[in-house]
């Protein structure tokens, strides 16, 4: 029985005890980067944004969050009502799942596994299902537009966010998240004699790469100019107009987590993760995790900043965008840091 | 030990469950969501065996691209449910004999080893031991040297039915308006403007 309770009970509770951690941490920060979002939108439009709730609207999130939850949940009558239920939980549970791998510090991470990189991907791959079965579950007109508008902007950028991914896996040499931030200890800074700073990162000999990752991150997780997927113009507010009360809360969620990973995800691509941006003692002194958080909300202010001041694309530009200039252009360079690899590196 | 059967029988079952409730359900949106679930399913059983690559790939290729397909084209076809259903006796047979051949050959394959021992080791290359070489990195070491040329065919195989597809549906309609972007693009003052003196009560 303690055999048991030593390889079994013991294991399974502080891995529950340590996603209940993160998830806790997670939310918090999705609440304040919604915030974050209104207020530096409010900001670039000369408005003041949310500054009603508690010092400055800081708490403006928790009213929300609190007056969804309280919405009375209406499921329309033609609706397939398991699957219209299904297609929130579908699409929060995912974008929360994701963050299983993703490092936040040298050995913080909950699962270190060698395929992380394409664990995220499959993961953020998967998540064009919440907003496909919930448009077809409406069975409304405007939701259904946008669930395949949805469907075939979502499959186009995976392509070349993969390529992306490629281009670093071969610098870095491993699928391992911690060991792709580990490989960026040095870099094309310390071959010029440098020591370790953030010229090592791979965000500079990648640098089409990471304009690409960061166009096609925004249009993966259906941010402004590429939301065509809810362009209130067009489509009212697509795949979610028959939602409301909390599964309308759970959609925005996974919609405000899956681009919280998608900040994780270049910073940890191409911005070295946890690493100080240079290796002077009092920086490395600073934790790793507050590095990361503010690579990451730097990342996440450049996503505010787009929403706020980029009109938004018409659907046949983005299919171009996607197809016809990021497809060739990170097709070409999978090809070039290839044969760069393989004759300056390995020869 | 206790714990991956438990997650072996987990996943076996769903996996066969859902497998029937895809030939079974009476809405095909219904059928392609059982499929992924089966897809999902085998993830798990390819990540119990250590196949974390296959795994994955597995999530990334047929549930993120293929079941996105199929879950489109379902969708918006108008299906008449009953008239579909209505050959399903006459096809059984048919289908049943093709299970069995599957089932057949699946058997050969994998029980061949255990009716003797040395095939195993004649139709395929030496596997490393999981713990001093990566998944991934082992199935790179004979996928792009041994096998290198199947590789290349496959993908010339895949290309030719992505030309082919796409010859059969591309049609070009001149009689549209198209937004060509280099012109636009290219365009200056210089050849865009023109600047005309009206006279006053004259027009142009």
């Amino acid at each position: 029985m303690d055999a048991f309770i030593s390889t079994y009970v013991w294991p399974t509770a502080i891995m529950i005890g340590q996603s209940l951690l993160l998830l806790v941490a997670l939310l918090i920060f999705i609440a304040y980067i919604l915030l974050a979002d209104r207020k530096i939108w409010a900001a670039v439009q000369m408005r003041r944004g949310p500054n009603v709730v508690g010092p400055w609207g800081l708490f403006q999130s928790f009213a929300d969050l609190l007056k969804f939850v309280f919405k009375e949940p209406v499921i329309p009558a033609g609706s397939n009502k398991i699957l219209f239920l299904l297609a929130p939980l579908v699409s929060v549970t995912l974008a929360l799942a994701a963050w299983a791998v993703i490092p936040l510090n040298a050995n913080w991470v909950m699962a270190n596994i060698n395929v992380g990189i394409l664990y995220v991907f499959a993961i953020s791959s998967l998540e064009v299902y919440g907003v496909i079965i919930g448009g077809w579950a409406s069975n409304s007109k405007y939701p259904f537009l946008s669930a395949l508008r949805s469907a075939a902007q979502m499959v186009s950028y995976e392509v070349s966010i993969g390529f992306v991914i490629v281009t670093v896996l071969l610098c870095a040499g491993s699928l391992n998240l911690t060991d792709i931030v580990d490989s960026q200890r040095d870099g094309l800074g310390t071959m010029m004699g440098l020591p370790g700073s953030f010229l090592d990162w791979y965000w500079l000999p990648l640098f089409p790469m990471f304009i690409i990752f960061f166009i096609s991150a925004l249009a993966e997780t259906n941010r402004p100019p590429f939301d065509l997927v809810e362009a209130e113009s067009e489509l009212v507010a697509g795949f979610m107009v028959e939602y409301g009360s909390t599964p309308y809360m759970m959609f925005m969620l996974g919609e405000y987590a899956a681009i919280c990973l998608m900040c994780a995800l270049t910073t940890i691509l191409f911005l070295g993760g946890w690493l100080p941006p240079v290796d002077v003692w009092f920086l490395n002194w600073v934790p790793g995790i507050i590095w990361f958080i503010l690579k990451a909300s730097m990342v996440f202010f450049m996503f505010a900043m787009v929403k706020a001041f980029v009109p938004r694309y018409r659907y046949d530009q983005l299919m171009r965008l996607g197809w016809k200039v990021f497809l060739p252009l990170s097709l070409a360079m999978v090809f070039i840091v290839a044969v760069t690899l393989k004759l300056v590196v390995w020869a | 030990m206790g714990l991956q059967a438990l997650f072996f029988y987990l996943f076996s079952f769903v996996a066969v469950a859902s497998a029937f409730m895809v030939i079974s359900a009476r809405n095909p949106v219904y059928s392609v969501l059982f499929l992924i679930l089966t897809f999902f399913n085998s993830a798990g059983l390819f990540l119990l065996t250590g196949a974390e690559f296959l795994a994955m790939i597995l999530l990334v290729v047929y549930i993120g691209a293929v079941a996105v397909l199929f879950l489109f084209v379902v969708m918006m076809l108008d299906i008449d449910f009953t008239e579909l259903r209505s050959g399903v006796l006459e096809y059984a047979p048919v289908g049943a004999l093709i299970g069995l051949v599957l089932a057949a050959e699946l058997i050969i394959v994998v029980g061949g080893s255990s009716f003797s021992p040395e095939i195993a080791k004649t139709i395929s290359m030496p596997i490393p031991a999981i713990a001093d070489r990566t998944n991934t990195a082992a199935l790179g070491d004979v996928l792009y040297t041994h096998y290198v040329y199947f590789f290349q065919i496959a993908g010339l195989v895949l290309l030719v039915a992505m030309i082919g597809a796409i010859v059969l549906t591309l049609r070009h309609r001149d009689n549209i308006k198209r937004q060509d972007i280099p012109t636009q693009v290219a365009r200056t003052p210089k050849t865009a403007v023109e600047v005309v003196k009206v006279k006053s009560g004259q027009g142009l």
